[in-house]
């Protein structure tokens, strides 16, 4: 079979199929049971770490904030 | 040690583009070598007076600012000027006197309008995505920006970019590729600093201190890799002579249009879609003071974009040589792109529930909620273009157009200007804005430019889709081409008009920002002594 006709029935069957399945995880994987908490976690990352870094190891001093 | 190796590379460019500006064979690879020559010899010499001498230990525990300082200005600038010359041509089109014939073959409307568009998605937009992904990705990461003075790199090596790109134009340094247009020397720059900046945030990322990469940064490396590759490939050129700035593609007829519009329609997914919303994903629960309305929706919104977007391109290229098959898909993923638009403008949206109250005295967040709403509009009027039917009425007409413009202004500048607004009196350390009042100018003089902008060109480009396909009872057009050229003065005027407003609301933007780095008064000592010193 030519290249053209092979690639093209590759991405209407097997290829689709794959990244259809990958998109379907992805979303059941956000709706596991307990990613709520996690999830609420991330979404407050904005509200810490405004001013500075979080301290590096080995410094004993916590970051004002 | 390393700025030995510095002055070498740079004195060696700098003979390069000595011989290169004697040597060139078009104005404009000629005016391109003369300013690399100038750059590399003023870089010679300051890194010559800079060598030996004692390096300054940057401070590991503060956030890297100065330079999103100076994006935060290059923004404000660079919008201003494409913003300004997007009214002139407009201008120019309502009125081609203004094709001044001294300035014939520099300053016609063909050679400023993408000098336009370059200028307002890749230099207003590029700096304003480069910044605030700076600003992001250290605050949501908890770390300083990774690669120390990479990111000086990034910013110069960029609006370097910028420059040889809008010179290029003038001087008719082109390859003819919508949004794509630099030639290959000018691709080849810029992909050096594009990895510089890809590198500078995958490292930001991998010394986080945050768990979790938060979904704004999804987005953003999301939009750095994408437009890397898109770059590449659309960009596959062969020089005519490396002393000159002609290049020849390496696709040729359909091929080279789909891999065109392939990088075309992705700018639109990636640059100016999928970048502003990682600055919509930090800056609105920021403003708004809480948490984004759902982390779940926002996961499912930016796969669906990934998985989506990649294949909308073929819609730019109805009835044409494209196959059916591959325009018919372009169409499908266009429609169902849709659905995760809505989805993150309803996330975007909802995050205010609770906060409505804002609205009405905090016109930064309203400037926010527009552009959410701008986002909405045209992630619905795009998929409905590129339905076939409706394309065949709305293409190569004035409704694309205003349909760009109702996103590139309505959801990519609204939103800028809110991050603007947002980050100006934290990064210089003040209390509050300047002035709200003029905040709330911008705001109504921007949303009523957009409206009339976007109304006019609906208007002019429905009604000149509508003259080139009327057929008398004999079959025979009834319009020429003239004709809707005549018939559409009224509107762009009122486009043109639109557009002052738009560029007038900058100015006010500008002047507002500039009082409040100057004027308004600083945070408390306490909390400014916290931001000075840094804690041992």
């Amino acid at each position: 079979m030519e290249t053209y006709s092979f690639l093209r029935e590759l991405a209407d069957s097997w290829a689709l199929l794959v990244m259809f399945s990958i998109f379907i995880g992805i979303g059941l994987w956000a709706f596991r049971p307990g990613s709520r908490a996690i999830h609420d976690d991330t979404a407050n990352i904005p509200f810490r770490h405004d001013d500075r870094p979080a301290p590096l190891r080995g410094d004993d001093k916590p970051a004002a904030d | 040690m390393i700025n030995y190796l510095k002055l070498i590379v740079l004195g060696l460019v700098a003979i390069f583009a000595m011989i290169a500006a004697s040597y060139a064979r078009d104005v404009a690879y000629q005016v391109h070598a003369i300013i690399i020559l100038a750059v590399a010899a003023g870089m010679f010499i300051w890194t010559l007076r800079r060598t030996d001498e004692p390096v300054v230990a940057t401070p590991q525990n503060e956030y890297m600012d100065d330079v999103i300082r100076a994006g935060v200005i290059a923004t404000a600038f660079w919008g201003v000027i494409g913003f300004a010359a997007g009214t002139f041509i407009a201008f120019q089109l309502a009125f081609p006197v203004l094709n001044f014939d001294w300035a014939q073959g520099y300053a016609n409307f063909g050679r400023l309008r993408p000098l336009h568009t370059s200028a307002v998605i890749f230099a207003f937009g590029g700096n304003a995505l480069i910044a605030t992904s700076f600003y992001i990705v250290q605050r949501t990461s908890a770390a300083r920006l990774w690669g120390g003075n990479m990111a000086w790199f990034v910013f110069w090596g960029y609006q370097l970019f910028i420059v040889l790109a809008a010179t290029g134009y003038l001087l008719g340094g082109t390859q003819s590729k919508e949004y794509a247009e630099p030639e290959w020397y000018v691709d080849l720059w810029l992909t050096i600093v594009w990895l510089a900046y890809l590198a500078i945030f995958v490292g930001t990322i991998v010394k986080r201190k945050e768990p979790h990469i938060y979904v704004a940064n999804w987005f953003f490396l999301s939009f750095i890799l994408t437009v890397a590759m898109l770059h590449v490939f659309n960009n596959l050129s062969i020089p005519v002579s490396i002393w000159g700035s002609k290049s020849v593609q390496v696709f040729s007829g359909v091929q080279d249009a789909m891999t065109q519009w392939w990088y075309g329609h992705n700018a639109v997914g990636f640059f100016l879609t999928a970048g502003f919303l990682g600055m919509m994903y930090y800056f609105v629960p920021k403003q708004a003071e809480r948490p984004v309305f759902s982390y779940k929706l926002s996961i499912i919104h930016f796969w669906a974009l990934i998985f989506l977007y990649i294949w909308a391109g073929p819609h730019h290229l109805h009835y044409t040589a494209l196959p059916d098959w591959a325009s018919t898909l372009g169409m499908v993923f266009s429609v169902i792109l849709w659905m995760p638009s809505w989805g993150g403008m309803i996330n975007g949206l909802m995050t205010l529930s609770g906060a409505w109250d804002k609205l009405r005295t905090d016109p930064v967040i309203r400037m926010m909620v527009i552009s959410i709403g701008f986002y909405g509009m045209s992630t619905f009027e795009g998929p409905m273009m590129s339905i076939r039917a409706v394309n065949s009425l709305s293409h190569y007409t004035d409704w694309t157009i205003g349909h760009v413009h109702s996103g590139a202004l309505g959801w990519n500048g609204m939103i800028t200007f809110g991050a603007l607004y947002y980050l100006v009196p934290k990064l210089w350390n003040r209390e509050r804005l300047y002035s709200l009042q003029l905040v709330s100018w911008h705001f109504w003089l921007a949303t009523i430019g957009i409206v009339l902008y976007a109304a006019s060109m609906w208007v002019t480009g429905i009604m000149e889709g509508l003259m080139w396909r009327e057929v008398d009872a004999n079959g025979f057009l009834v319009w020429s081409f003239a004709d809707t050229v005549g018939a559409k003065l009224p509107m762009y005027i009122v486009r043109a008009l639109g557009g002052v407003m738009f560029v007038a609301g900058a100015v006010i933007m500008v002047y507002n920002l500039w009082m409040t780095a100057k004027a308004a008064p600083a945070v408390d000592a306490e909390a400014a002594n916290a931001h000075a010193t840094p804690a041992e």
